[in-house]
């Protein structure tokens, strides 16, 4: 009898994944009347405003992870194996984004670097390019951050500094040789998930007047019928290319050492 | 003999194609202690489970207290239980577990109270009503969860390795407590435990458990002494293994690396066949008492507090032995030889 | 060991390493808050005023604020419900196992399908031409509309949009959750006379409450501040908090800058306010951890 509501509650439950999906799929492929057709796909693919707003959100990313990884990597590492006091406090600041809207954040970006104010970082396209960057950063630091933590955690930091630093390894070498291989992976799963975050993201791209992939996606729903449906096809199967790296990447991570039971 | 309280017949348990659990039987008298002895995996749990009622038997019947119980429920059982790994609710107070079997029958709040403080007194914890289980050593959260399945006053008592999570010192205070409580309240109860020591100290009887079954059932004198399968004598208990070949069955004279003894009893086998005979330690030592002899020379030697044990060549053979340590006499030195008295009635023959 | 030798020289360093997470965290997150808290209670001649946070009482703000909260609280709770009777149905209920594992890998694919796609997905769905408003018309003569009031692009349609990330959100936090819960707990309370009712009442469900508090409180701020959905769903004319503050942002539609200010203060406030909530009830309830 459990059972029997188990299945009925994970069906029932189920419906509202699968639903959409199939809504999505079927809609895509409906431009041509009467027969399934890929019309949508190469009406957006030819597009060259697609190509370019895709393209400079890519770019965004993979800037926004570099920055992500050279901000989060080294203060994980610093908090973990000399200042253990501070992990609460660097906790709730990765925590924050979580809990202030990223509209609201955006806003405050807005005011506080506007091109009367003292770093007028909206004032020039390389200004609000960073700026961009910095608003996504903070919107990937808590899965970043998360990320490399667990990642150290599984590794016994403390240790291998001693002995890197025993061999005579400065803090670069200490850095670049030991401690980020071996959170290489936590690293990409922080990155993958931080793309799929970034490419689709639309209110700080918009409201800080950006060519990015969001406000294009924004423009083609309001513009078009079938188009909408393939970029929402296109945006999942990112999403799920980037879920899917970081399950592979997962599996190549270094395990904590057993435990005995 | 008074009617069994508990009784198991012909249960067999099977999870697929594998069987667990074959043809146990089992009647428990009234207030008796009862052990199931065993390794892991012997079926043992499985059985305890099936009284508790969390398994149901593929086959054979359940019969506590005169009602067939096969095909009830845990909650409608009556039973108390108290599991390997505490299992407190943690987010209860000791006392709120104490009382948890009477909150859940509807008792009234005044009686949930006094049964709570009755049971506090008797595990001993007066004070720790208003602790948490995480603020508990794990003595204290195993004592705690024996006062909880006690607290309803059920007619059974089970007990599913509830010391082995323990360390050595608390694990012997707390098996006489529970032994003492379990006499005082005159409840019947099943224990089960992997640890021979344990079953031997706390038991009425013992059920040796093995593959699923029961190899033998009887007091721990007769478990320990009179071991009826060459499992039970080699799982109860430290066994010296001596294997010889039969000269006289009649006499029962037996050849162990050319030495012969004579145990004087019919061992039923031809003559040249191979028998293997079991020594306890503590029957065995050097020129002590005992009408047989073997002689050895002293291979090894442990100096382990309050006993020296030593273990002795004789051929292919070793049998180690144990000697009460005394500050004035020296201990065996290797490579001595050495001469093993002990007394044939100590021998065992084991069956195959 | 080093405070003794030089703290003077160590300390600095010390500070080094984690210097520039905090510049950051200060330039891009603390400030911006900062700015904003400062703005809703200054007036336009640089002054402490009240008067913007008085400015919010208009209808349309106070509507605002309220289907925003409706939006955001019915979707969490629906979210929470389902999502925890999905996972006790996949942990407990005794589903096949090889059940579990795509569960948690679609979760976390569709908690992070988010934003305007997710909104093109259910106009294709339940939109005016969906497929299933079609086929519920073409089929059955049903007008979903008509007949069940519901419109995609109203806040019931946003909550119906929000439960697809909000679910598996939820599924992802509360699996190990239940994964924890430990077999013997339930023994325990069976073999003391507990029905599997009073086992949940008394037992799993106090012991998971800080959890489902934690991720209500998480799936609440997590739609309170989504935008792009609503957006690409209902455009400008919907009247939710995110979707004015955007305007605003935008066109300055309120008419008063110090305004704006105010309305994104209320919105950390109402984030922050579930959140105290989440933290105050926590420790409340977790009195028994360490």
């Amino acid at each position: 009898m459990t059972r029997a509501f188990a299945w009925a509650g994970f069906l029932i439950g189920s419906m509202i994944f699968i639903l959409p999906l199939l809504g999505m799929t079927e809609f895509s492929l409906s431009m041509r009347r009467g027969e399934y057709s890929f019309d949508a796909y190469a009406s957006v693919l030819a597009d060259p405003q697609f190509r370019a707003t895709f393209t400079y959100s890519v770019v965004m990313a993979l800037f926004t992870i570099v920055f992500g990884v050279l901000l989060v990597v080294p203060t994980a590492y610093w908090v973990r194996l000399r200042m253990p006091g501070l992990r609460p406090v660097v906790e709730f600041i990765t925590l924050m984004p979580l809990v202030i809207p990223a509209i609201v954040i955006v806003f405050g970006y807005i005011r506080l670097y506007n091109t009367s104010s003292w770093l007028p970082l909206t004032g020039s396209d390389l200004g609000t390019k960073v700026l961009l960057m910095c608003g996504y950063t903070c919107l990937a630091l808590p899965y970043m951050y998360r990320a490399v933590d667990t990642g150290l955690r599984a590794i016994d930091i403390g240790t291998l500094t001693e002995a890197a630093q025993s061999l005579g390894a400065g803090w670069t070498t200490i850095f670049g040789r030991v401690i980020l291989p071996n959170v290489f992976v936590s690293v990409l799963s922080g990155a993958f998930l931080t793309f799929a975050i970034v490419i689709g993201e639309f209110t700080l791209a918009a409201l800080l007047n950006q060519p990015a992939f969001g406000p294009y996606l924004q423009l083609v729903g309001a513009n078009k019928a079938y188009e909408p449906s393939a970029l929402a096809v296109i945006s999942f199967g990112i999403t799920w290319l980037c879920m899917g790296l970081i399950q592979i990447v997962a599996r190549l991570a270094p395990k904590p050492p057993a435990q005995l039971h | 003999m008074a009617e069994p309280f508990l009784n198991i017949e012909h249960v067999r348990k099977s999870f697929g194609s594998t069987t667990v659990v074959q043809d146990f039987n089992l009647a428990v008298e009234p207030g008796e202690f009862v052990s199931f002895l065993g390794p892991s995996g012997c079926g043992k749990t499985t059985v305890l489970r099936m009284v508790a009622g969390f398994e149901e038997p593929s086959a054979g019947k359940i019969v506590i207290g005169g009602k067939d119980v096969t095909h009830l429920k845990p909650n409608q059982r009556n039973i108390g239980m108290v599991f390997q790994a505490y299992a407190l609710f943690p987010n209860m107070t000791v006392g709120q577990n104490i009382g948890f079997g009477l909150r859940v029958a509807g008792r009234s709040r005044a009686e949930m109270d006094k049964r709570v403080k009755e049971m506090l007194a008797l595990i001993r914890l007066p004070d720790l009503a208003d602790r948490y289980p995480y603020q508990l050593s794990g003595g204290q959260q195993q004592r705690v969860a024996l006062a909880r399945a006690l607290a309803p006053a059920p007619k059974l008592l089970l007990l599913d390795e509830p010391l082995s999570a323990l360390d050595a010192k608390v694990r012997v205070s707390l098996r006489d407590e529970i032994r003492q409580i379990q006499k005082d309240l005159g409840i019947t109860t099943v224990f089960v435990t992997h640890d021979q020591e344990e079953a031997l100290s706390i038991s009425d009887r013992i059920v040796v458990m093995y593959g699923g079954k029961a190899e033998q059932v009887g007091a721990p004198f007769e478990i320990y002494n009179r071991p009826a399968t060459r499992f039970v004598a080699s799982f109860v208990g430290t066994l010296n293994m001596l294997n010889g070949k039969v000269v006289d069955p009649k006499a029962g004279t037996v050849e162990i690396d050319g030495q012969k003894i004579t145990l004087g009893r019919d061992l039923g086998k031809p003559v040249g066949a191979a028998v293997t005979l079991a020594l306890r330690p503590e029957a065995a030592a050097i020129g002590g008492p005992g009408d047989l002899s073997l002689k050895g020379t002293v291979a090894d030697v442990s100096f382990l507090g309050s006993v020296i044990r030593v273990r002795a060549a004789v051929g292919a053979s070793r049998i180690s032995f144990d000697r009460f340590n005394s500050p004035t006499t020296p201990p065996p030195v290797v490579g001595e030889p050495c001469d093993i008295k002990f007394s044939a009635g100590d021998v065992l023959v084991l069956g195959d | 060991m080093s405070q003794v030798s030089s703290p003077a020289r160590r300390l600095p360093t010390h500070w080094l390493g984690v210097a520039p997470f905090f510049l950051f965290a200060i330039l891009f997150l603390i400030l911006p808050a900062i700015t904003i808290v400062i703005g809703a209670f200054r007036g336009p001649d640089g002054g402490f005023t009240f008067a913007n946070i008085a400015g919010l009482n208009t209808t349309t703000i106070r509507n605002a604020y309220w289907v925003s909260i409706q939006v955001s609280f019915w979707s969490a709770l629906l979210g929470c419900t389902i999502g925890f009777i999905m996972a006790a149905a996949t942990v407990l209920g005794g589903l096949p196992r090889f059940i579990r594992a795509p569960l948690l890998t679609f979760s976390g694919v569709a908690s992070n399908f988010a934003g305007l796609p997710l909104a093109f997905a259910f106009i294709a769905t339940i939109g005016p031409a969906g497929l299933i408003t079609v086929w519920l018309r073409t089929e059955f003569g049903i007008n979903l509309r008509a007949a069940t009031g519901f419109n995609l692009f109203s806040s019931t349609g946003l909550v119906a949009t929000y439960l697809f990330f909000q679910v598996p959100l939820m599924i992802l936090i509360i699996t190990p959750a239940l994964d924890a819960l430990r077999r013997e707990w339930r023994e325990a309370a069976e073999i003391l006379g507990a029905s599997g009712f009073q086992y949940w009442r008394m037992v799993a469900f106090p012991i998971l409450l800080p959890s489902l508090l934690g991720t209500f409180a998480l799936l609440f701020a997590n739609s309170f501040g989504a935008v792009a959905t609503a957006f690409a769903l209902a455009g400008p004319q919907l009247n939710i908090a995110p979707i004015l503050l955007f305007s605003q942002i935008r066109g300055d539609v309120l008419g008063s800058p110090g305004l704006g200010y105010a309305l994104a203060f209320g919105m950390i406030v109402i984030t922050g306010i579930s959140n105290t909530l989440y933290l105050w009830l926590r420790a409340r309830t977790e009195r028994w951890q360490k």
